[in-house]
C-alpha cells in the first residue's frame, strides 16, 4: 500500500479535468485564428477566463494565462520592477518576504546581482508570519524607492497563512503594489480577490487537480507590467505565445472544483492534519510542528499542511525510509540536483541549521484519507529510530 | 542482501548496479553529491559529480527499475578529502585523494549511513575482486580477500588498499572479473545511454587536470629558489608545495646542467620553500618507510615477500616488508625512482592486496 502525502508538490489530476483536456485536444484551432476553428478555440479560452475570474472575484481581463507559478512570479516581479524603474529610476527597491518560494527568491536575487534592483527582506516572526507593521516599517525607510512588495499567501513548506489583505493595505498606504504567490492557497483558503485587493496573484493548475504546465497571473487592471516574452501579443501583450487551449479549459474546471469544495475540504483536511500531528506527537513527544498550529484552525495554517521536525534525524534519511515502505512525503526544502538544502524558511524563522535538518513536510489533498495518515503513523517509529541511528553513525565518523 | 549501489553516472557503476540486481539483491541506487558547487553542468569528459552525472545515474536507475537517491556528502568530502589534499601538498607531500575518498567517504561515511539505514553492503564499479577463502577461524568459516581485477589495464585495487576486513565484508566489486571493453559492451547491450561516456580520470575536484594551478589558487604564489644539490640557485618557483619528487617538466630552468643531463626534483623543502633538483641517478631509492598502515586482512607477522606498488597504475616491484606498529618498512629488491612522500605504497602477495601505507620517507 502506498500513501501519497506530497500534495503540495503536485496533486492528482481530477478525472473531470482529464475529460475536458482530452476532449478539447481533439478539436483543431489556434485561439488567435480568425476562422471558425479559431473562434471556437478562442471561445473556450474566454469562457475559461470568465469562469476563473468569477470564481476568484476578479474581472476576466485581469486573468492572464501562463505556464504556471514560476512564470507568473517572474512576470509579476520583473514586469512591475521594470515598468516602475522606467517611469522613475529611483523606484528600484523590492520588498520581499524571506520565506518565499525559489520562484520569487531567485528572480529577485538575479535582479539584485545584475544591478537592476535593491532588496529589503521582510523577516517573519517565529511563527512564520510577516506582520503588516514590519512591512510598513520597511516601506517607511525609503518611501520613494519602493517598487513592489511580494509576500506569499501561504507558505509552501510550513503552511503559514499570511495576512494578505492587511499587507496589501499597508503596501497601498505607501502607494506600492503587492504581489502574492497563492499557489498553495487555492482550494484551502477562500480567495476573494475583490476583498483582498492584492494587485497581482500567482496561481497554478497542478496544485488543485488541474493540468501541469498551466497557471495564471491575476493582474489588476491598473497594473502596467513590462512583458517578459514578446511575439503575437496574446494575453494583454503580457504573454505572447499560442494559447494552451486544452490546458486552460482544464484549469478552469479545476479552479471551479477547488473553490466550490474549499470550505468542506478545508474542514475535512484539517481533521486529518490534526490527527497526523497529534499522532506523531503521541509516538514521539520530541517531534515539533513548525509554524502556527491550532487544532481545527483553517485560517492561519493551511488545512492540508503538517510540517514536522524530528530531533536527531536527517530529513533525507526519513524520506528514504518512509519511501521504502510506500509513504511518500518531502523534506519541504528546495533541492539542488536532488540534494535537500537547509530550509531557508526555517532558517528565516530563527532555527539553527541543525534544528532545520530533521524536517518532514506532509501535505494532504483531495484524495487523502484517514488511511494515508495511519500509514504514515504506522511507518514513523521505525523510520525515526533508523534515521537517528544513521545520523549517529555519520556524526560519529566525522 | 539489501545493497546500496554507489552510482557516479558512469558506465562502470551502472553495470555494477545491474549485476547486483541480477544476482538477486535488493538494490537501491545512491549518487553521492560531493561537489560543493554541484550546480555546474560541466561537459563530463573527466571527473564526476556534475548535475549531468547525477542525471545519468538517475536514468540508469530508472531503466533498472530501482529506487534512486542523491546523498549529500559534500561537506565530508570537502573536509576529509579536499582539505586533506591541500594540507598534504602544503606540507610538501603528494597525496592520492582517491584512496582518501575510499577510506573516508565511500567505505566509511556512505557505508556507515547505509548500514544504519538497514542496508547490508555497498557495491561500487571499482575494478577489483573480492575472493572468499575458507578460514576455520573466521566467523562464517570464510575470509574475504581483496585481489587485483582480471583487467590489469583497469585494475583499481591500489586505491582500495585502505580497506580493512570489516569494510571488505560489507563491499561488492562486481566488475573485477571482466575487462573494460566487455563492460562497455554490456552497458550498450543493456541499453544504457551512457555506454559510450568517456572514462573519468585524474582528480575529480580538479576538472581541468591542472593540479598546480588549482593549488596556487588556494595556497597563493610563494616564490622561492630552485637549487641544485650543491645549493646553487638555478631558478625560481612559485611555491615548493606544487612540486613532486621525480618531476621533470615545468621547472622552467633556463641554465642547462653542466653534464647536459635533464634535471628532476629530488626533494621539496616546504619550511625553507626550496625545490632541490638533481640528476636522474639521485632519484633512486630502495627503502621506503610508510605510516598510517592499513591491512586488508590480518596484519602480517615478521618479514614478508611482497610486491610494492607506489602509484595508481604503476608497476609492481619485488620487495620485502615488515610492520612496526603503525609503520611499515619496505625494502625494495632494486632501486626505483620517483618515490614521493605522501604517496601510498600498496603491498601485494600475488594478486592479493595485503595492505597499504602512506610514504613518509624514502632513501637508500
Amino acid at each position: 500500500m502506498t500513501a501519497y502525502l506530497d500534495h503540495a508538490a503536485t496533486t492528482p489530476v481530477l478525472p473531470e479535468v482529464i475529460d475536458v483536456v482530452a476532449a478539447t485536444m481533439r478539436d483543431v484551432g489556434n485561439a488567435s485564428s480568425l476562422h471558425a476553428a479559431g473562434r471556437s478555440a478562442r471561445r473556450i479560452v474566454e469562457e475559461a477566463r470568465e469562469s476563473i475570474a468569477d470564481d476568484l472575484g476578479a474581472r476576466p481581463s485581469e486573468v492572464v494565462f501562463t505556464s504556471g507559478g514560476t512564470e507568473s512570479d517572474n512576470m509579476a516581479i520583473k514586469g512591475s520592477l521594470w515598468r516602475q524603474t522606467a517611469k522613475d529610476p529611483r523606484r528600484r527597491r523590492l520588498l520581499i518576504s524571506a520565506v518565499e518560494h525559489h520562484a520569487v527568491l531567485d528572480p529577485v536575487e538575479h535582479l539584485v546581482t545584475t544591478g537592476q534592483a535593491d532588496v529589503t527582506w521582510l523577516m517573519p516572526e517565529a511563527d512564520g508570519v510577516i506582520t503588516p507593521s514590519a512591512l510598513t516599517a520597511a516601506l517607511a525607510e525609503d518611501p520613494d524607492a519602493a517598487a513592489v512588495v511580494s509576500v506569499m499567501w501561504a507558505n509552501n513548506e510550513i503552511g503559514t497563512i499570511q495576512p494578505i489583505a492587511a499587507l496589501a493595505a499597508a503596501a497601498h498606504e505607501a502607494g506600492v503594489p503587492l504581489h502574492t504567490d497563492a499557489v498553495q492557497t487555492l482550494g484551502q483558503v477562500p480567495l476573494d480577490l475583490t476583498a483582498t485587493d492584492a494587485d497581482m496573484v500567482t496561481l497554478t493548475g497542478h496544485k488543485v487537480g488541474g493540468p501541469l504546465g498551466v497557471g495564471v497571473l491575476v493582474v489588476g487592471r491598473d497594473q502596467d507590467l513590462v512583458a517578459l516574452t514578446h511575439g503575437g501579443g496574446q494575453e494583454r501583450q503580457l504573454r505572447s505565445g499560442t494559447l494552451d487551449v486544452p490546458g486552460i479549459a482544464g484549469l478552469a474546471v479545476a479552479v471551479r472544483y477547488a473553490v466550490a469544495h474549499q470550505e468542506a475540504e478545508a474542514r475535512r483536511l484539517a481533521v486529518l492534519r490534526d490527527r497526523l500531528i497529534d499522532g506523531a506527537h503521541a509516538l514521539d513527544s520530541s517531534i515539533t510542528v513548525s509554524g502556527f498550529w491550532e487544532r481545527g484552525d483553517t485560517t492561519r495554517r493551511l488545512a492540508g499542511n503538517a510540517h514536522l521536525r524530528v530531533p536527531g534525524c536527517d530529513g533525507d534519511s526519513l524520506l528514504y525510509l518512509l519511501d521504502a515502505v510506500g509513504v511518500q512525503c518531502s523534506t519541504g526544502s528546495a533541492c539542488q540536483a536532488g540534494v535537500p538544502q537547509p530550509s531557508h524558511v526555517l532558517l528565516a524563522m530563527g532555527l539553527s541549521e541543525s534544528d532545520a535538518r530533521g524536517a518532514l513536510r506532509l501535505t494532504l489533498g483531495h484524495t487523502s484519507t484517514e488511511d494515508d495518515v495511519q500509514a504514515f503513523l504506522h511507518a514513523l517509529p521505525a523510520a525515526v529510530e533508523r534515521a537517528r541511528r544513521a545520523r549517529h553513525a555519520t556524526d560519529r565518523a566525522s | 542482501m539489501r545493497v546500496v549501489a554507489a552510482m557516479s553516472g558512469g558506465v562502470d557503476s551502472a553495470v555494477a548496479a545491474s549485476r547486483m540486481l541480477e544476482a538477486g539483491h535488493e538494490v537501491v541506487g545512491v549518487h553521492l553529491a560531493l561537489s560543493q558547487s554541484a550546480a555546474t553542468l560541466r561537459e563530463s569528459a573527466r571527473g564526476c559529480c556534475t548535475i549531468e552525472d547525477a542525471g545519468d545515474a538517475r536514468r540508469v536507475a530508472d531503466r533498472l527499475g530501482i529506487p534512486f537517491y542523491v546523498w549529500d556528502m559534500a561537506e565530508r568530502f570537502a573536509k576529509d578529502v579536499v582539505a586533506d589534499f591541500i594540507a598534504e601538498y602544503e606540507a610538501g607531500r603528494t597525496p592520492n585523494p582517491c584512496l582518501k575518498c575510499n577510506e573516508k567517504i565511500k567505505f566509511a561515511a556512505l557505508l556507515d549511513k547505509a548500514l544504519a539505514l538497514g542496508f547490508d553492503a555497498v557495491a561500487t564499479g571499482h575494478y577489483a575482486q573480492i575472493v572468499e577463502v575458507p578460514d576455520a577461524g573466521a566467523p562464517l568459516g570464510m575470509r574475504r580477500e581483496l585481489h587485483r581485477a582480471v583487467d590489469m589495464a583497469k585494475d583499481q585495487s591500489y586505491v582500495l588498499g585502505v580497506l580493512d576486513e570489516d569494510q571488505l565484508a560489507r563491499s561488492f566489486f562486481p566488475l573485477g572479473d571482466t575487462t573494460k571493453p566487455e563492460i562497455r559492451a554490456e552497458a550498450a547491450e543493456r541499453g544504457f545511454s551512457i555506454a559510450k561516456k568517456p572514462d573519468s580520470h585524474d582528480i575529480c575536484f580538479i576538472p581541468d587536470g591542472d593540479t598546480r594551478a588549482w593549488l596556487t589558487k588556494r595556497l597563493g604564489a610563494q616564490p622561492g629558489p630552485i637549487v641544485d644539490t650543491d645549493g646553487e640557485v638555478l631558478g625560481q618557483h612559485q611555491g615548493a608545495y606544487a612540486y613532486t619528487v621525480g618531476q621533470r617538466k615545468g621547472l622552467g630552468l633556463t641554465v642547462p646542467a653542466a653534464d647536459g643531463e635533464p634535471r628532476y626534483v629530488t626533494s621539496t623543502q616546504v619550511k625553507s620553500n626550496t625545490v632541490v633538483v638533481g640528476t636522474h641517478e639521485l632519484l633512486g631509492v630502495d627503502h621506503i618507510t610508510g605510516d598510517h598502515a592499513r591491512w586488508c586482512g590480518p596484519a602480517p607477522e615478521g618479514v614478508i615477500e611482497i610486491g610494492a606498488q607506489i602509484r595508481a597504475h604503476g608497476q609492481e616491484y619485488p620487495a620485502t616488508a615488515w610492520a612496526e606498529g603503525e609503520q611499515v618498512q619496505v625494502r625494495l629488491a632494486e632501486r626505483i625512482r620517483g618515490v614521493a612522500p605522501g604517496q601510498s605504497v600498496v603491498l601485494y602477495d600475488g594478486t592479493r592486496v595485503v595492505g597499504s601505507a602512506t610514504i613518509v620517507s624514502a632513501g637508500r
